[in-house]
């Protein structure tokens, strides 16, 4: 099964080297075997800064996640290549919000924040878990890269 | 039923104490000959960061719909959906899962569909049996593949079709009708729970005459159903419902409703009580069919 067709229809078409990797492992895998991998992502989600830690009203609620769940967006300025970097907030008991987001943190990780902007809104539903996750849960994780690239955007419209 | 019921006092008041098991009932029993624990969440992966000893995972989302029709799996599919998961029609079955067992509550009624002889519910689900620092493991336990019947799955005495709500709506005296999601979504002032997707629904109100008793009523702070009791005190002393009323549950997609139709069905006994599982994403989008905004109820028989 391939991705979502453009123009050329291989599911990496399009993505940054990090990102277009992790899509190549998530569809290398047997169906099944590719939330076995979500799982992997859900653990390796990176602890919080501690700026946030007890401060969530810091960050933007998810609402389109069924969780509990809140993002944070880095822009460093121009002269670190207006480097990205995410934070998010997930609960445990929420593991494949947290899958999402870990696939996001480091498929995004120090990226400029054009090339954030520009990542094709379809990125989530490359990584063929559509069926193994089942649509409305994808929603989530479309939600959060929505809310990503519009943190982005403030932060460098400013 | 090959599995001894649980006697807990609060279970035995209960219409049906044999649908209900106790956290403490079930860590007795855990790998007793017939007894299959079943874990369903509203998270696909929470079953694999880690589950009661022993238990299978069962998908609402991925497993028991059918992936073309707005539907469920046929007897063909449950068949070998249970086959698969080393089910037999024997078998006792305990189900539990997430978010005080929506998606467990959902789980045990397809089972109703095909008419497993024997599921229960575990009593405050997950979060309870984790709270009580019981054992839980990532360990995966692949049970031998059972030979489970084809059964047909039969709707018609606990699930509603829009068809039947109209019907239900032209009834003599009108059919009760309940409604369990939030106040705001019975108002129409929002058409999806707080803190969810928004989920597509053009209008926000609800089905003319269904009285407003949101599914959480019926759960004590731990999780585990309120008493009968009080229980009775909410849906037959407050909202005037009789255990011979013929009643329909709604929600949104079906889920939370099926946590009162456990409630009224087995719990309190009513004899006829549906649950109407396309719910307001079918009414709110329906073609011709009345609502009702706003906190009144309105009524029954007219509007229709």
């Amino acid at each position: 099964m391939s991705g979502p067709a453009g123009l050329d229809d291989t599911p990496t078409a399009g993505l940054p080297p990090a990102m277009a990797g992790i899509v190549e492992d998530f569809q290398a895998l047997p169906e099944r075997e590719r939330l076995q991998l979500l799982l992997e992502f859900s653990q390796g989600l990176k602890p919080l800064p501690a700026e946030f830690e007890g401060h969530l009203e810091k960050m933007e609620r998810v609402d389109e996640c069924q969780s509990p769940v809140f993002i944070s967006v880095d822009v460093e300025g121009p002269d670190a290549g207006n480097a990205v970097h995410l934070h998010v907030s997930a609960p445990p008991e929420a593991p494949t919000t947290r899958g999402f987001a870990g696939v996001l943190q480091e498929g995004l990780e120090g990226l400029p924040a054009q090339v954030v902007l520009d990542l094709p809104g379809d990125v989530c539903h490359r990584l063929g878990l559509d069926q193994a996750v089942s649509p409305l849960r994808m929603r989530g994780m479309t939600g959060m890269l929505a809310r990503v690239k519009r943190q982005v955007r403030v932060a460098t419209a400013a | 039923m090959s599995t001894p019921l649980d006697t807990d006092a609060k279970l035995a008041a209960y219409a049906h104490p044999e649908k209900l098991v106790t956290t403490a009932w079930l860590a007795d029993r855990l790998g007793d000959e017939g007894l299959v624990v079943v874990e369903s969440d509203e998270d696909v992966l929470l079953w694999d960061t880690g589950h009661i000893p022993g238990s299978v995972k069962v998908d609402w989302h991925t497993e028991l719909n059918d992936p073309v029709t707005r539907d469920y799996v046929d007897g063909e599919g449950f068949a070998r959906l249970m086959a698969a998961k080393g089910i037999s029609r024997e078998d006792t079955v305990v189900i539990y899962g997430d978010k005080n067992n929506w998606w467990a509550a959902y789980a045990l009624w397809v089972f109703t569909l095909f008419g497993h002889p024997d599921v229960r519910l575990l009593d405050g689900g997950r979060a309870k049996w984790i709270a009580e620092g019981r054992e839980t493991t990532t360990e995966v336990t692949q049970r031998p593949a059972t030979d489970y019947p084809v059964v047909q799955r039969e709707d018609g005495p606990v699930r509603a079709f829009k068809e039947d709500v109209l019907a239900h709506l032209r009834a003599p005296g009108g059919g009760k009708l309940v409604d369990v999601r939030s106040p705001q979504e019975y108002t129409g002032e929002r058409t999806h729970m707080p803190d969810y997707p928004e989920e597509g629904t053009v209008r926000g109100g609800h089905i003319p005459g269904a009285d407003s008793v949101p599914w959480a009523r019926a759960a004590a702070e731990d999780g585990t159903f309120k008493s009968r009791e009080d229980l009775e005190a909410i849906y037959q002393g407050e909202k005037g419902l009789s255990p011979d009323d013929e009643v329909i549950a709604y929600c949104r997609i079906g889920e939370r409703s099926s946590h009162t139709w456990f409630v009224l069905s087995q719990l309190l006994g009513f004899g006829a009580v549906r649950n109407y599982d396309g719910s307001w994403t079918e009414w709110g989008n329906a073609v011709r069919v009345p609502i009702v905004k706003g906190p009144e109820k309105g009524s029954t028989g007219t509007t229709a």
